[in-house]
């Protein structure tokens, strides 16, 4: 076992992205994330990598689509407002088939909003953000050594299926510091025999696009890339199951909310109420078949978040409105506690939903 | 029989889908040849912006990537960053490179990135058919100055190479036309020295290339390129408007 | 199960956090799992700033502290915005030089240290969050009070190793105290 240490999230994600073999970060400064920046401005002159401060977020995520294209591991952070900006990339670089891993500290919206924590992009990341037909695996981390072993994943993920990974975290695990180590895990590295390196008069000229003026082609193309995305939701999945052998009530939160949940879940198996936790790691893809099989076992949901509602309508979606599902949140930058968690608990074992 | 004019090795062997008389396939014949001249055809990459050269990722015989609408400065930085040993340029109009990418395109010069920027400028939208450009000039009428370009409404226009000169971070910036024989022959030797300050590491090297829409303009090619000598070339005069090596000999 | 939640809270640039972190890292060092979370914004520049340390010898659930077992306040503001939060049987720490106000709850423990005029006299006026820390490790009992300068000296940046001495003495003049 390697030694632990005590690192900020934001730090876990810089070093884990260092550790993955990202030698190329692109970005623009925004709270709560800044922190990744300011690690990777240190430490990539050292390393011989590129750490650039863009002249914006929008110029940021172009940046990373130009180094995606030459075929290199890179990404970028941001937080809520920036991640708007770069809605446009983000579509870019779906359309045209490359890896990157970007980064969202969530803080609260819309609009300027505020810079404490939040859920508050879960549509935004899960759903789209940017237009067109596309979508990006999406992982959630609730701990600092989440934040770095989802960031290798992620790299990993983005590279096997030519895809975006976000990193959906949120400005309290982002700010949190917590005993972190790191593994001597073998990092997957993947051909890219479609990158920009130069021709060298050898081969065929290699482009990098996602304009299809004929729609026959860019329907095949989109296609092509949902089969890929096929794939990845059939096999990709990730969740947490906490106390569900025998509950009867099963609340369902990521990040940061599920630890809140968790603390309120030991407190209600103290007061005797059979309730478990289920924590989606991916949310896209969402792990569809935990939740139907929770459906056929529980007797209800209890959904926490820290936004107005938006994880719930999966929960829905994916238990088939099998049984009633609560919604438990608080929103702006606020966090539930345990207790109001808790609450909720009590309140769905009345049959209060 | 002796060959006395081909196709450049960098210009694909396929058609060009532009108007008759448009300018731009001189330019990507002018950037092709600079390329093969130099012996880089190997190792250049280049970045297609949003505009009519849309689809010059199919023209330029070598590694091609298309941009966002104005991105195409900082998708260039991406790769340059991460391929320095690369030449990359970029090929712009001027909707691209001087309204929505404008800060792109100022913050790539300022930052002195080692990149070839080949801006031209039609003084029009010309891809989404004619409306008014940030070059479109005083009084000219386009769709969406259909009384005349109005300063006073909608502003002046700006003058590209005007404004990048007075910063610090460039290498070279120059300003051609192809309106004519002669001008073609100095806009070459303006877009090879662009791609030849890459090589020697100089720095950021943009060529703002005064080209023409008879289409757009509503003019016959002929036309076209007298208006351009008689309305665009006294606005937008023809001149090395930085160019950091020759000043720094000069001083010598 | 042995959890402790402390707070500690005050104005910007007491060493809230720095006192959190030296106890997250003297969790870290007895192998117990922690959390630490700092608040942050705009806040922390001259406003009050708190951090929240989870130490526990089994996963840690929620850093984030609604009710703490241990308050420390540095400040005024603070005292009076966490002092009903404390569980039940909780402590409080207050620094007596720069906080008038008494504790009014007798469900709690509550010590008075004047941890600002104490770290004037020893002549490092910047060290009042570790004479309060000291005096927290005695009471609490969440982490021994021995190695102090094994964790000091894994966090304190080798070019500002001529401050372990004085974090070392601030320490034990709060646990003497």
């Amino acid at each position: 076992m390697a030694q632990k240490v005590l690192m900020k999230g934001n730090e876990a994600i810089a070093e884990a992205a260092i550790r993955a073999g990202c030698r190329h970060y692109f970005g623009y400064p925004i709270t709560p994330q800044t922190e990744i920046a300011a690690y990777m401005a240190k430490k990539m002159p050292k390393i011989g990598g590129v750490f650039l401060q863009a002249e914006s977020e929008i110029a940021s995520i172009n940046m990373v689509y130009g180094a995606a294209a030459a075929g290199m591991r890179v990404m970028t952070s941001s937080s809520s407002p920036g991640i708007s900006l770069k809605a446009e990339g983000l579509s870019y670089i779906a359309g045209s088939d490359v890896p990157a891993l970007v980064v969202n500290v969530q803080r609260g919206g819309p609009g300027l909003g505020g810079i404490q924590p939040s859920q508050s992009d879960y549509f935004q990341a899960t759903k789209g953000g940017g237009h067109g037909d596309y979508r990006m695996i999406v992982l959630a981390p609730a701990s600092v050594q989440e934040m770095a072993s989802l960031t290798i994943k992620g790299f990993e993920l983005a590279d096997k299926y030519l895809m975006t990974s976000m990193i959906l975290a949120d400005g309290t695990i982002g700010q949190m510091m917590e005993p972190i180590s790191f593994e001597d895990t073998e990092i997957k590295t993947f051909e890219k025999p479609w990158a920009l390196t130069g021709t060298k008069c050898a081969r065929k000229h290699n482009v990098v696009n996602s304009l299809y003026l004929k729609p026959e082609e860019l329907e095949v193309k989109n296609f092509e890339r949902f089969e890929r995305y096929k794939v990845v939701e059939e096999n990709e999945a990730m969740w947490e199951e906490y106390m569900m052998e025998d509950a009867e009530y099963c609340v369902v939160a990521f990040g940061i909310a599920s630890r809140v949940a968790k603390n309120a879940v030991v407190s209600a198996r103290k007061e005797g109420i059979k309730v478990g936790l289920i924590r989606p790691i991916t949310l896209w893809p969402f792990p569809k078949q935990a939740l139907l099989e929770a459906a056929d076992k529980v007797k209800g949901f209890v959904c926490v978040e820290l936004n107005m509602g938006q994880m719930i309508e999966d929960v829905r979606l994916y238990t088939q409105c099998k049984k009633p599902v609560s919604l438990c949140c608080r929103c702006g930058g606020m966090i539930p506690s345990p207790e109001e968690v808790l609450e909720s608990i009590r309140k769905a074992q009345k049959g209060e939903f | 029989m002796a060959t006395v004019f081909e196709k450049p090795k960098s210009l694909a062997n396929v058609p060009l889908h532009y108007c008759p008389g448009c300018p731009h396939g001189i330019i990507h014949r002018l950037v092709a040849e600079a390329i093969d001249e130099l012996g880089i055809e190997g190792i250049t990459i280049g970045v297609a912006p949003v505009g009519c050269a849309v689809m010059a990722y199919d023209y330029f015989n070598v590694d091609m990537i298309e941009a966002a609408h104005g991105r195409a400065p900082a998708t260039a930085t991406g790769i340059k960053r991460c391929r320095p040993e690369n030449i990359v340029f970029t090929y712009q109009g001027d909707g691209d490179l001087a309204s929505i990418g404008m800060a792109e395109t100022v913050h790539a010069a300022a930052r002195n990135e080692n990149i070839t920027v080949i801006f031209v400028n039609n003084a029009i939208y010309g891809m989404t058919g004619g409306q008014m450009a940030p070059t479109s000039l005083p009084g000219q009428v386009t769709q969406t100055s259909p009384y005349g370009r109005d300063v006073n409404h909608c502003g002046w226009p700006i003058k590209v190479c005007e404004m990048l000169s007075t910063l610090e971070g460039p290498e070279y910036i120059t300003r051609v036309a192809v309106n004519n024989v002669k001008n073609v022959l100095n806009a070459k030797k303006a877009i090879k020295k662009a791609f030849q300050n890459q090589l020697e590491g100089k720095g950021f090297s943009l060529v703002e290339v005064v080209s023409a829409c008879p289409t757009n303009w509503g003019m016959t090619p002929q036309q076209a390129l007298r208006w351009v000598e008689s309305d665009m070339l006294p606005y937008y005069p023809i001149g090395v408007y930085k160019d950091r090596t020759a000043a720094k000999e000069a001083a010598k | 199960m042995k959890t402790t939640q402390i707070l500690i809270a005050g104005f910007g640039g007491q060493g809230v956090l720095f006192a959190g972190k030296f106890l997250a890292y003297k969790g870290l060092t007895e192998n117990m799992q922690v959390s630490w979370l700092p608040s942050y914004g705009p806040e922390m520049r001259g406003g009050t700033a708190n951090c929240s340390i989870v130490l526990s010898d089994s996963p840690v659930g929620s850093p984030i502290i609604t009710s703490p077992d241990v308050l420390v306040a540095m400040n005024l503001p603070s005292l009076q915005k966490f002092v009903d939060t404390v569980v039940p049987g909780g402590q409080i720490f207050v620094d007596s030089t720069l906080i008038d106000m008494k504790v009014e709850r007798d469900d709690v423990q509550v010590f008075y240290i004047p941890a600002t005029q104490l770290a004037k006299d020893a002549g490092f006026s910047s060290l009042a969050n570790m004479i309060l820390t000291g005096k927290v490790l005695k009471e609490s009992g969440a982490v021994p009070f021995e190695g102090n300068q094994q964790t000091l000296e894994a966090f304190i940046p080798a070019k500002k190793a001529n401050l372990i001495d004085a974090n070392l003495k601030a320490l034990q003049i709060g646990y003497d105290y």
